[in-house]
């Protein structure tokens, strides 16, 4: 009678209700030793972390280095445009494009390698039973990733531009982190979920992030957008994020008020997220 | 005790719609919409399995032999617990190791070493109880200097048998096989072959799936003849593969 694992047996249909394999039956020790369980998310996640790292740069030379390539080229393109060939007066126009844009490269490169979070590891999917979620989120922690090591970066021009860290940076900087985190994990299970029925998605995507681009203060100041467009920054899921952001690098205090709207959306887009992914996730072996 | 079963289907019935229902893309949608509207209700479900029951007991080794597309794999995909019955249950206790054609769970641009981390831990163990078994499961695979190089670099034989490899080292309490070993040689089909033997004493369950009846003679307790996503026979290796074999034949 006694196998060493639990007595109930698992039906699939737990694996609908729950959005999840059963993981009495994938880890016996799972009830009884919390702490293995712990320690085996953490492995799984890190070594799927590890996986994407090598797969994204599979022999190239410069490995990393491209991911900050991208926003330090469009800063400078915006830079000149702007600032040298347009003459708009903004102080430190480098550092607020650069304090913009990496965040925003962060959300950006969530949404358009979330696409392949399922698709791109068919093999996995299809073949073994193992919690799916955990594989966006082994994906938005690689962007998030690349986003910590670019701090640098930033922090080199403030010192450029004669900025000083502020105290405030000890509980903004993680704040806004643990926020972005969990807006591109729900992004990330939207997109990687719905791109497996639909797969037009994929341009689809390509596009809104570019039209959301312009409609998040980047490029621009937020005090130059004129009062009634002012619900853009709010409406735009995004906006209220990068907002924060320049409030840490660029000019501070951080506002509040964007922070709650950042992370109101985090929220919204992390149960849209779960939503779909749970209702869908049995059936993921069938059509990747 | 031996008796109680480790893998049970009851009625289970697993229907796949084969086509996508809206297939010509969004102008065939609006303007064809009533005939694609119609196609879409009169869609017909493909049942790759019907209806079937059957158990597997501790320590048991079934085979599922029959023609292809007759739900073999279907079945496996259950019992992995990758694909969802459409109506029935089916109940499996233990770490499941399946062995799914070739390569379950690897990622071709990943080495052997690190494919065996990646394919441990997707199958339930932690990083530090694959790295206690990862020379051994070198050892077992014979791939050499190859362990080092990246999977798209291997032979499909060399995947099968990394792929073997692993799984029999994970202490499974099912081991799933499908095809897995047809493509390896001679040695090591028979290397695999005394390995399932030894599962076998040790009471290990397994499922196995094979077009080669010596082997399925060889290696089952009992045989199930699917066909047509029904079991059409279950029961005693010999009978059940003479049955099939008259009846392959005679077609």
């Amino acid at each position: 009678m006694d196998f060493g694992v639990p007595a109930q047996a698992s039906t699939p249909n737990e694996i609908d209700r729950k959005g999840l394999p059963n993981l009495m039956t994938v880890l016996p020790a799972a009830r009884s030793d919390p702490a293995r369980t712990l320690v085996y998310y953490r492995d799984l996640i890190l070594v799927l972390l590890a996986k994407e790292f090598k797969v994204r740069y599979k022999s190239t030379f410069m490995g990393y280095a491209w991911s900050l390539m991208h926003p330090l080229v469009l800063a400078l393109i915006f830079f000149m445009l702007f600032s040298v060939i347009m003459r708009f007066q903004v102080r430190a126009y480098a550092l607020y494009l650069i304090a913009g844009l990496f965040p925003w490269q962060w959300i950006a490169n969530t949404a358009s390698t979330a696409n392949s979070y399922f698709l791109g590891n068919s093999s996995l999917i299809k073949k073994v039973r193992f919690h799916r979620a955990t594989l966006v989120l082994a994906g938005v922690l690689n962007e998030s990733l690349h986003f910590v090591i670019s701090i640098p970066v930033i922090v080199g021009c403030m010192v450029w531009y004669g900025v000083a860290p502020q105290w405030d940076w000890l509980w903004a900087l993680p704040a806004l982190v643990v926020v972005q985190l969990a807006m591109t994990f729900g992004l990330g299970l939207l997109i990687a979920t719905s791109n497996l029925f639909f797969r037009d998605l994929e341009r689809l995507v390509t596009l809104a992030m570019h039209l959301l681009f312009y409609a998040t203060p980047i490029v621009y100041p937020l005090d130059r957008v004129p009062p009634e467009y002012a619900w853009i920054m709010v409406a735009n899921p995004f906006a209220s994020i990068v907002i924060c952001w320049h409030g840490v690098f660029y000019e501070g205090p951080v506002s509040l008020g964007y922070l709650g709207i950042a992370a109101g959306w985090s929220l919204v887009w992390l149960a849209l997220g779960f939503w779909v992914y749970r209702r869908n996730v049995w059936r993921f072996a069938e059509i990747v | 005790m031996s008796d109680s079963p480790v893998i049970r289907f009851h009625h289970v019935t697993k229907q796949y719609f084969v086509d996508s229902p809206v297939s010509g893309g969004f102008k065939n949608l609006v303007l064809h919409l009533p005939s694609q509207i119609r196609a879409m209700r009169g869609r017909r479900p493909f049942r790759a399995l019907d209806d079937v029951s059957l158990e597997v007991k501790r320590g048991e080794c079934l085979s599922v032999i029959g023609p292809n597309g007759a739900g073999k794999s279907t079945m496996l995909g259950l019992i992995a617990g990758v694909l969802k019955a459409s109506s029935g249950t089916v109940e499996t206790q233990g770490r499941i190791c399946p062995l799914l054609e070739l390569g379950a769970g690897f990622h071709s641009e990943l080495n052997g070493r690190e494919n065996i981390v990646l394919n441990g831990i997707l199958l339930g163990l932690t990083r530090r109880e694959v790295n206690e078994r990862v020379e051994e499961i070198i050892a077992f695979s014979e791939l050499g200097a190859f362990i080092d190089a990246p999977l798209r670099t291997y032979s499909t034989g060399m995947v099968s048998r990394l792929g073997f490899s692993v799984a029999v080292h994970l202490n499974p309490s099912v081991l799933v096989v499908d095809e897995a070993l047809a493509v390896g040689d001679e040695a090591f089909q028979q290397k695999c072959l005394h390995r399932m033997q030894q599962f076998r004493q040790r009471g290990t369950t397994m499922v196995f799936v094979s077009h080669a009846m010596h082997t399925v003679a060889q290696v089952s307790d009992r045989v199930a003849w699917l066909e047509g996503g029904r079991i059409v026979e279950l029961g005693d290796p010999a009978h059940v593969i003479n049955n099939y074999r008259s009846r392959v034949l005679a077609a």
